[in-house]
């Protein structure tokens, strides 16, 4: 691509770009995001190539591999343009078909339409489906339309617009005052006022400044970063330029963990095709504006998403906290000012400047503005990535959009914000969501993991699990949080056992109290949330495995006895079905039995029996 | 210049301070005790142990004295029942994953956590769990550690970076498993300065040559120089039963208490049996003991001989790092005035 030098070739430039996106041509569009890869989107790719080309269509009909559309449980995703038909968990088989049916002859194919688990209703267009109904795809928008490696069309699509927005019609200042108008809260976690943070590090004295985006996505269960890096990198390096400008820096890093090999490919890509173009580099677009971005791989420490340690491992160094202050907007990246914002922060930036802060305060509620995406994970029947508008309820993410719980199961509760986060029951699934509530409901809103839970899951288990998350990620720098939590993990796993004792309970919130008080940083500071948030609304589960040496969700396997209930028994003979081991004995009308010298503990017989007769 | 002072509370009581020291700084100077593992004289501040955590007015949580600073008009309080309680819980973590051997410990007396353990008279912990295996390097004549004794307070690591510039050692592993090592595990291969033993507050890293040789407050400190180099640094000698057991230097010297390998651990000398104590003159080819007035005699017989003879350049002198620069400046007058040649030069430079 020709570099471009001015504003002028650049609305040229675009004016020839938006012409040749012809908004009628018939458009197949296959996810290639992570999730649809995994369950085979290259092949369908491939096969739609082939058919294409075999039925002479290839001048009328385009290919767009995109980045994730979300609704990952439902990959490979297949979208016909410009209808916008919905095809969801697409073959290489089907390939044929839909060519032959939809693209030629306009025909639906009916098996590949989503059909709703509970109203057995199907749909035919994406806006209707009911996973993206209730969301409001902003940041997101792009991700299902273009081609992450083609910078052309992220320009088509207004694409650093923003940018040239800001660098020609606008002074840092009123970039900065714009981002504070419109409410913009860091979306890593934290959830401090984005334009706020820019005054700060804009303020600072000394020089370079440096601007570093947070990639290093590590929550549990949380993709959107990913999802966001992989699907459009350009709306991400748009951010951080409009961001560059506006705190005076001319030098970004992008922190991107390398367990995301195609994030980390697209943004490379990205990067390559913003110099060529002249959107990065020396005197952009002729202005005396420069500013390049750099990558930086982290080695998997889920604490190097703490800023301090964030920056300690660009620089080379062992990824460890250090006491703020400084703050990094006074002395950040190699003793620099600095300011670091999350991947989904940079990516609301361009928004704000294109449609103004007006427009995006509008959404959501009087203190958290925006959107925010959550990544629904654990037992619910839509899990993927959805983007909602602050001051929706959990309750409408859970069940109008995740569609609930699978096979009818119980909800017991949500698990939010990751190892820092907590569970939040069903009594309060009908708070509107935001930073505050959540933070006053025990919970946090964190990156945006979301893990729903139903009656099979233990909540001591649960917080047994992230406590051993945040042991084995815990640098070890301070007491709390290196002795602390493995203190806090013992008694929990011995209570998981059933080896608890009364007094436990008091030196756990004993323990939290003070861990929470004490730690370093924000990982040990929240670490003992989980237990906390547990403790909570769960102390009757707490109190079931001390006192009476029973797990009421029937999942520490140290208090299952591994015994057929003979009442509640339906005497389907589904156990020695499932059974590995063969240590089920079953005869048709009687009641099953479970030969405990065989039994190898697996579950599967709790997990598959209709009745929950074992105990 | 001096800085202006400002003016501030520590529980209730107002002071003045600088306005670039810390609150743990100021602390200290209107002797206020804020107990501190991590914290070390030179080192940046680390903010690890979290004992010094206090409550500062208007701010939501507990700020690290040791690298918070002050500010006028700030309010602290170093001393209320919450944080009482909350150092309490973080020494007794800390025993809880400390092997009590004290008896057979070489700090015992001198160590910072068993100092706490005392005050706070935590003898019956709550916490009881895993505690980390005993993992001893020995690998050399010098340093010892026992990672079981760590409390990873960082002082070593920050001493082996900050100070020494050497960077031997760093932290390892993640969670409850982080401990103080080498790269790869290898053998510790340093200067062998000892730095990280003067800097560690308990009984982690400990010399080897003063092992079980007697406390160090269980011997007679005696002050010197170090004889090995010009640098003159202060040692304090250890004596036990009139022997040198041990050395450290005291950190308001003008090393500030920083020493190399031969002044931390070069005394064996002093008392080894082959230590040339008097001079010896060759005689019909065995060397016998003379007295000193003979040996200077004899050596300046010798001179004028060769200076006659010879003439003075057929002379030269060759002096010592080990000198002071005094001695170095007299050495430099005797061999131009007395020798009579300019024929002088320094080990230093060779």
């Amino acid at each position: 691509m020709k570099k471009i030098n001015s504003r002028e070739e650049f609305d040229q430039l675009k004016k020839e770009l938006e012409m040749l996106y012809n908004q009628n041509k018939k458009r197949i569009i296959v996810c290639k995001g992570t999730g649809c890869t995994a369950s085979g989107s290259v092949k369908v790719i491939e096969a739609f190539e082939q058919e294409i080309e075999r039925a002479g269509l290839s001048d009328t009909v385009e290919i767009k591999r995109t980045g994730c559309h979300g609704f990952c449980e439902k990959g490979p995703i297949v979208a016909i343009l410009p209808e916008d038909i919905f095809y969801q968990q697409v073959s290489v088989e089907d390939v044929p078909e839909i060519i032959e049916r939809t693209i030629r002859k306009g025909d639906l194919i009916d098996k590949l339409l989503y059909q709703d688990p509970k109203t057995k209703q199907k749909y035919v267009y994406t806006h209707d489906v009911p996973f993206y109904a209730k969301q409001k795809r902003i940041i997101f928008h792009h991700n299902g339309l273009i081609d992450p490696t083609r910078i052309e069309d992220y320009l088509g699509f207004g694409g650093y617009e923003a940018f040239v927005k800001a660098i020609f019609e606008m002074t840092p200042e009123e970039v900065i005052d714009e981002v504070k108008k419109s409410g913009l809260r860091g979306r890593g976690g934290g959830g401090f006022l984005t334009g706020l943070k820019w005054e700060f590090c804009s303020k600072a004295k000394g020089k370079p400044k440096y601007l570093i985006c947070n990639a290093d996505e590590g929550d549990p269960g949380a993709f959107m970063d990913r999802s966001l890096l992989e699907g459009n990198p350009h709306l991400v390096l748009e951010g951080m330029l409009i961001a560059g400008y506006a705190i005076g820096a001319h030098r970004g890093y992008i922190y991107v963990r390398a367990e995301y090999p195609l994030a980390i490919t697209n943004l490379k890509i990205a990067i390559a095709q913003g110099q060529e173009l002249g959107i990065l580099g020396q005197n952009i677009l002729g202005t005396d504006f420069s500013f390049d971005v750099m990558i930086k791989e982290g080695a998997g420490a889920f604490v190097c998403g703490e800023e301090t340690a964030l920056m300690a491992s660009i620089e080379g160094r062992r990824g460890m906290p250090r006491p703020r202050p400084p703050f990094p907007a006074v002395k950040g990246l190699w003793g620099k000012p600095s300011n670091i914002n999350n991947v989904e922060t940079f990516a609301n930036v361009p928004f704000i400047i294109t449609k103004g802060s007006q427009w995006y305060s509008e959404i959501g509620t009087e203190k958290s503005k925006g959107t925010k995406i959550f990544a629904l994970a654990g037992k619910v029947n839509n899990t993927g990535l959805v983007e909602v508008p602050m001051g929706i309820t959990l309750r409408e993410i859970i069940f109008d959009i995740g569609g609930g719980p699978p096979k009818g199961r119980k909800f017991k509760a949500v698990q939010l914000g990751g190892p820092s986060g907590g569970c939040i029951p069903e009594e309060h699934l009908d708070v509107p969501i935001d930073y505050d509530s959540l933070i006053s409901l025990g919970a946090i809103m964190g990156s945006g993991g979301m893990i729903v839970m139903d009656a099979a899951n233990c909540m001591v288990d649960v917080a047994r699990f992230f406590l051993e998350f945040i042991q084995n990620e815990s640098c070890g720098k301070c007491i709390p949080c290196r002795i602390g939590t493995k203190r806090m993990l013992e008694i929990v796993t011995r209570i998981t056992e059933g080896k608890g004792e009364e007094a436990d309970l008091e030196l756990l919130q004993e323990l939290a109290e003070g861990i929470k008080a004490t730690a370093l940083c924000g990982l040990g500071q929240t670490a003992p949330n989980p237990v906390l948030s547990t403790l909570r609304y769960f102390a009757d589960e707490y109190r079931a495995h001390i006192l009476e040496k029973r797990c009421p969700a029937h999942c520490c396997i140290a208090l299952i006895k591994f015994e057929v209930d003979v009442d509640l028994c339906k005497r389907c003979g589904l156990c020695k079905k499932v059974c590995p081991a063969g240590a089920v004995s079953w005869m048709p009308k009687t009641a099953a039995s479970i030969n405990k010298s065989l039994c190898i503990k697996c579950k599967t017989c709790i997990e598959n029996c209709p009745a929950q007769a074992i105990i | 210049m001096e800085e202006k002072k400002i003016y501030l509370s520590i529980n209730g009581k107002e002071v003045a301070s600088a306005p670039s020291q810390t609150i743990l700084e100021v602390a200290r100077e209107n002797k206020v005790f804020i107990p501190t593992l991590c914290d070390c004289q030179n080192l940046s501040p680390f903010g690890a142990c979290r004992l010094c955590l206090v409550e500062v007015a208007g701010l939501p949580k507990l700020v690290p004295a040791c690298s918070t600073p002050v500010a006028a008009g700030m309010k602290i309080r170093t001393d209320s029942e919450k944080i009482d309680q909350y150092r309490r819980l973080i020494v007794e973590l800390l025993l809880s994953d400390h092997e009590p051997d004290c008896m057979f410990c070489e700090k015992a007396g001198d160590c910072l956590l068993q100092d706490l353990a005392y005050q706070y008279g935590l003898k019956n912990s709550r916490l009881k769990g895993e505690r980390r295996a005993a993992l001893i390097d020995d690998s050399n004549p010098f340093i010892e550690r026992d990672n079981s004794k760590c409390i990873l307070c960082g002082r070593c690591v920050r001493v082996c970076d900050e100070v020494q510039g050497v960077s031997a050692i760093g932290f390892i592993g993640r969670g409850f498993q982080t401990r103080i090592g080498t790269p790869f595990n290898r053998k510790l291969n340093c200067e062998f300065c000892g730095q990280c033993i003067a800097s560690c507050p308990v009984g982690a890293l400990t010399s080897k040559p003063a092992r079980r040789k007697g406390r160090k407050w269980q011997t007679r400190w005696v002050k010197t120089i170090c004889p090995y180099c010009g640098c003159g640094c202060n040692l304090t000698l250890h004596i036990k039963d009139n022997e040198i057991v041990g050395v450290h230097s005291d950190s308001s010297s003008p090393n500030e208490g920083y020493l190399c390998s031969k002044g931390r651990f070069g005394y064996e000398f002093v008392h080894h049996p082959d230590r040339l104590q008097f001079p010896l003159i060759r005689k019909g080819g065995q060397l016998v003991r003379a007295e000193w007035y003979e040996a200077l005699r004899l050596v300046a017989t010798k001179f004028q001989e060769i200076k006659s003879r010879h003439g003075n350049n057929t002379l030269a002198g060759l002096s010592s790092a080990k000198c002071t620069n005094e001695e170095n400046y007299l050495f430099q007058k005797f061999v131009r005035a007395v020798l009579g040649t300019n024929n002088v030069d320094h080990c230093a430079r060779l």
